[in-house]
């Protein structure tokens, strides 16, 4: 293991001393080490890292591999990996809703889940909402609504959006503004942001005529 | 970040295998929402992580005859959508709806939510969980101590406890099992929460090598309960101070009440006085603002954070006037 703590480095600033001791003893090692597997409470369970080890993700329909520390989190992954930068990382600390992604139908941080974890789950993000070249009903209700400023919050709110409507099709303005509690924008452009969510509302396609749909599906 | 390595044990046994004697071995990772942070922040550097998630029998949600058991996986969302849940237990719906970001509702856990660390800025800026300077004297009571506690702060611990959900726990009587190296614990939730002596502590009696595996709560047949949230934005943040109240009833009286606070203290705080007089009560408003009062009744505030206490006390009053009419505002 102490091996692999060395190898860690590669990249990121080997130290010329750290190069010398390691490689006089691993030339033949490879920087993906994968994992090893111990025993443990009679079963064999796999441990990986913390080095590099490979992955896979599934993200907006397409499988990526990419060879990460089981410290990379989701959201670094997107951006350094696959370069998939419609994510992106403003707070890292699961407060502002700027990393936003989709991951098996329901929203979350990508700061906060680690790329490993994210393995086996379906993602999408700001980007697999295009369909070829036309926008999502969402994406198309932020610009004729003005909803944005800087604009570095929104990949994040669309997203959050879209999932949002997806579970509330029909919305009332306080479902609304309660539904994107999870988000912020600096610039202040939430007047903006909800009526885009009202429009989008009203070109839904599950959307059900009349009644509210206050309930969610819940369990998805 | 430190690099880590990362297990994903089925079973709890291995779970328990994989974890440390100590906080520094390994953390268990269930939503990630706070740890990860925690991680980034410096708070915390374990060498292994063990997530949790993939442990089948932790998850889920089951409202029967005896009660309810919460699987310490299942998440903030899937609480707040069963429907068992906000007919019985309206206290433990209202103090879920507080937990603003569906994002964090989705990937938090109740496990979670009742272990999260701090939110105390200075513990966050890395001064530690005591926030000290580097001759040990407390950084909070001159500090910029505005969200910080205003019962049980004689020291050394002066941070409120984050979980919103423990208080509506803790007052419907919630007790929660552990599982470590040598089995099985179960203790009433009260219980769970330790106040810190030293800045190793930790906020709750969870040992390194063990999980919270499950919340058990008693039936709610004859009680009615509700939670009150006094909060700066609706938007993510933590509250500045709740009360969360279950009342027993026989007919229009109260037989017992259990009160407790959240974000006021180091822990979830009971406010006994405040029980005791709505004993043998119908609940009115003069009643109310009399427990409220009691509630706070040994409240200090420390330099900047005096306001808190007439929040408190106004959170108890609606809590219980609340819980009185069925859970509903």
């Amino acid at each position: 293991m102490q091996r692999d703590e060395k190898m860690k480095e590669k990249g990121s600033g080997l130290s010329r001393r750290t190069f010398l001791k390691v490689s006089g003893i691993s030339l033949s090692v490879p920087v993906v080490l994968g994992h090893r597997t111990i025993k443990v409470a009679g079963a064999e369970v796999e441990v990986y890292g913390p080095g590099k080890v490979p992955i896979a993700l599934t993200v907006n329909g397409a499988k990526h591999t990419a060879e990460v520390e089981p410290r990379v989190t989701l959201l670094e992954a997107l951006r350094h990996e696959l370069d998939l930068t419609g994510a992106k990382r403003v707070c890292d600390r699961a407060t502002c809703g700027a990393c936003t992604v989709i991951m098996d139908g329901k929203p979350v941080y990508s700061c906060s889940v680690l790329a490993l974890e994210a393995q086996g789950k379906q993602i999408t993000t700001a980007e697999g909402l295009l369909r070829g070249d036309r926008l999502h009903p969402v994406q198309q209700a932020f610009i004729d609504n003005d909803a944005q400023q800087c604009g570095f919050c929104t990949p994040g709110f669309v997203v959050a959006c879209k999932v949002f409507l997806d579970k509330n099709p029909n919305p009332t303005p306080e479902e609304i503004q309660k539904g994107l509690g999870g988000n912020l924008c600096r610039c202040g452009t939430y007047v903006g942001v909800r009526a885009a969510v009202a429009q989008a509302a009203n070109q839904y396609p599950n959307r059900k005529g009349g009644g509210n749909q206050s309930t969610s599906k819940g369990g998805r | 970040m430190r690099a880590f390595e990362y297990a994903s044990p089925t079973t709890k046994e291995q779970a328990v295998s994989l974890l440390g004697n100590s906080w520094d071995e390994a953390e268990v990772l269930a939503g990630g929402t706070d740890l990860l942070s925690l991680m980034k922040d410096g708070c915390v550097a374990p060498k292994r992580l063990v997530n949790i998630k993939e442990i089948r029998e932790l998850r889920g949600i089951s409202a029967g005859g005896g009660g309810l058991r919460i699987g310490a996986l299942a998440t903030i969302q899937e609480l707040l959508d069963n429907r068992a849940v906000s007919r019985a237990y309206p206290a433990i719906t209202q103090a879920a709806e507080g937990i603003t970001s569906p994002q964090i509702r989705s990937l938090g856990t109740i496990g979670g939510e009742l272990c999260q660390r701090p939110r105390c800025w200075y513990y966050r800026a890395g001064y530690g969980l005591l926030a000290t300077d580097e001759q040990g004297e407390p950084l909070v009571p001159s500090g910029d101590n505005r969200y910080h506690a205003i019962l049980g702060n004689a020291g050394p611990a002066y941070f409120v406890h984050a979980s919103s959900l423990a208080p509506a726990l803790i007052a419907l009587g919630a007790k929660v099992r552990l599982f470590g190296p040598d089995g099985v614990r179960e203790m009433w939730l009260d219980q769970f929460f330790t106040t810190p002596l030293t800045a190793d502590d930790r906020e709750t009696a969870l040992k390194p090598n063990e999980i919270v595996t499950e919340i058990i709560v008693p039936t709610a047949l004859g009680v009615k309960s509700a939670t009150y949230e006094v909060r700066q934005r609706e938007a993510l943040d933590w509250p500045l101070a709740t009360a969360s109240v279950a009342l027993s009833m026989s007919g229009d009286r109260v037989r017992v009440a259990r009160i407790v606070m959240g974000h006021v203290a180091p822990r979830p705080w009971r406010a006994a006085e405040a029980e005791q007089v709505l004993a043998e009560k119908a609940v009115t408003e003069e009643v109310a603002q009399k427990a409220g009062e009691l509630a706070l009744n040994g409240a200090n505030s420390l330099s900047r954070n005096g306001y808190k206490i007439q929040l408190a006390r106004v959170a108890v009053k609606r809590a219980i006037l609340m819980a009185a009419r069925g859970g509903r505002g």
